[in-house]
């Protein structure tokens, strides 16, 4: 029998506990949870305060979940060190647990930068968990003015899941244009165009130099008047567990393709890691919730003696704001750096696909929603653009564009 | 467990799996009532293959040994069972995020946006795939491979 430890109660904590099952059925495994609840969509957040979902849907997994994998969830604790000699974990109350394998799925954190005066702002909100939109649910109200400091991800959301709530809704960031980490100019400009008919007011290349209770003061000169204020700046991962234990660590915890950390017995899987990004050919942050479930579970089949690799992640997003909806994927390439573009457009949708030295790396669909897969599968399984009639599944993504050899292997044998 | 197999060679593009498809997951008792003068959504597909040869085949979930979709749902509505990828559509919440990562496009929008995708019919009437009982030229096969 192997002790398993798991900290954090996200969904790599949950893919984590589906791998070691899929390998060890008996072990118990121990899941050290921050929050007091199972492990739930965070990614639902925003759905919760715009009324299209509940706290019981947004439940990632069923009720029985840990009882059925043999679970014991340490909730509202805080893993505080990681001594890897003597091979225990030590939470925040001063208990210990040992393990044979620890996975360190800590999630990322709110990015906070030191605002002057950011003290004496009282309605004040990060927007990650379900605590944080129960909070902001608290102090909504029909005459409120909103102030969002990122116009990123976590920043449009928020402000989709409140505008049938609030009176006015002003979103700030540093960039010069929305979803910078999704969108190139010319389509966060038809993102933002259309966020602007629904009232959302954006003030970009421009940021928060400092506030005073319910006013901040801008870089540009401009004043803002708000009664809430919400910090969608950007995230940093949790990497403390490991940096301290002399464990290697960039910008996230490094892994290798196996999901192992550089501490023997130490895995790693979501927002705290850092990837491999198949379609760029770098290593960097891929936070988005389906490599953190793909890598958890590779993690915990590792860790109970398993031979999994995730190797082919990339960054994806399928996303809705305002009834609008933008697919994207991989990188795009400029021009300069040897990558070209095939455009089209359609009434207010946009197709971009990016290709370089006969691949395709990336792309950035809005409005129609797509059976985008077909072109993900081009990106992630690296296959030749000669090989298939790419000029058919760049006006319509389908199977029909593949070899007869391929897409009958694909509709006729166990996938 | 057996799937949904489809043979491009006898396939005549006729869509008659599509209606059947329909019908079969409408809980309706006549065909007549359930599909005239309605939009339908069906969980299979037929596309076409351009060019001289004009082939044709149908698309519907192939209940992957390891789904990419449910590993990637955000709202934990897709879920493997006994061996069959099956949605819950009132958890879905029309991110899509499934048919971003589907490398076939077997997962489709159906009424009211939310995402539906082929079960085999075992959690409706039917008991086994409709499509492939309505086939008339046995371009669909239901069988363990």
């Amino acid at each position: 029998m192997k002790q398993y430890v798991i900290i954090g109660n996200g969904v790599a904590a949950a893919g984590c506990i589906e791998g070691i099952r899929s390998v060890d059925t008996k072990s118990r495994i121990a899941v050290v949870s921050e929050e007091n609840r199972p492990v739930y969509c965070r990614p639902l957040i925003s759905y919760y305060l715009e009324g299209m979902t509940t706290a019981e849907k947004m439940m990632y997994r069923r009720d029985d979940f840990y009882a059925a994998n043999g679970c014991d969830v340490i909730y509202g604790r805080k893993a505080v060190k990681l001594d890897p000699d003597a091979k225990k974990v030590y939470l925040d109350d001063g208990s210990e647990y040992p393990y044979d394998s620890v996975c360190i799925a800590a999630g990322s954190s709110p990015v906070i930068p030191p605002f002057a005066g950011i003290d004496t702002v009282k309605n004040k909100f990060t927007f990650m968990t379900l605590d944080d939109a129960l909070a902001l649910e608290n102090a909504l109200a029909p005459n409120s003015k909103v102030l969002i400091v990122g116009a990123g991800l976590i920043g449009l959301k928020c402000a989709e899941g409140i505008s049938g709530r609030v009176a006015s809704i002003t979103i700030c960031d540093l960039a010069p244009r929305i979803l910078s980490s999704i969108l190139d100019d010319e389509c966060a400009h038809m993102m933002q165009e259309a966020m602007e008919r629904r009232n959302i007011s954006f003030m970009l290349s421009d940021t928060a130099v400092k506030f005073d209770k319910n006013k901040a003061y801008m870089k540009s000169g401009k004043e803002i008047d708000f009664d809430i204020l919400i910090l969608a700046v950007g995230v940093k991962a949790n990497t403390s567990l490991i940096k301290d234990a002399g464990g290697a660590v960039n910008r996230g915890i490094i892994t290798n393709s196996r999901m192992m950390t550089s501490i023997p017995g130490v895995y790693a899987a979501g927002d705290c890691t850092e990837g491999f990004d198949f379609s760029f050919g770098s290593t960097r942050i891929l936070a988005i919730l389906p490599n953190a479930v793909m890598g958890g579970r590779c993690a915990g089949a590792n860790m109970a003696g398993g031979h999994e690799t995730f190797e082919n992640a990339i960054p994806m997003n399928s996303i809705g704001f305002f009834g609008i909806h933008a697919m994207t994927a991989g990188s795009y390439f400029a021009e300069a750096d040897g990558g070209e573009m095939y455009e089209e457009k359609n009434g207010c949708g946009i197709r971009r696909l990016f290709t370089k030295d006969g691949y395709l790396t990336g792309f950035i669909i809005i409005g129609d929603v797509e059976p985008a897969g077909i072109y993900v599968n081009l990106i992630r399984n690296r296959i030749p653009l000669s090989e298939i009639d790419f000029d058919l599944v760049k006006r319509s993504p389908s199977l029909a564009a593949f070899s007869d050899k391929y897409r009958n292997e694909k509709l006729g044998s166990v996938v | 467990m057996k799937r949904v197999y489809a043979d491009e060679k006898w396939c005549l593009g006729c869509h008659l799996c599509e209606y059947n498809c329909a019908f079969a997951n409408s809980n309706q008792k006549y065909m007549a009532i359930a599909l005239k003068d309605k939009t339908i959504y069906p969980k299979i597909h037929v596309e076409e293959a351009g060019g001289k040869s004009s082939i044709t085949y149908a698309l519907s979930c192939r209940h992957c040994s390891d789904p990419i979709c449910v590993k990637s749902c955000i709202s934990g509505a897709l879920s493997k069972n006994d061996g069959v990828v099956q949605i819950d559509q009132d958890k879905c919440i029309k991110c899509f995020t499934c048919m971003l990562v589907c490398p076939y496009g077997a997962i489709s929008k159906g009424e009211n946006q939310v995402v539906q995708k082929c079960e085999l019919c075992l959690s409706n009437t039917c008991g086994s795939p409709a499509c492939v009982s309505g086939c008339p030229n046995n371009a669909l096969i239901y069988e363990e491979r």
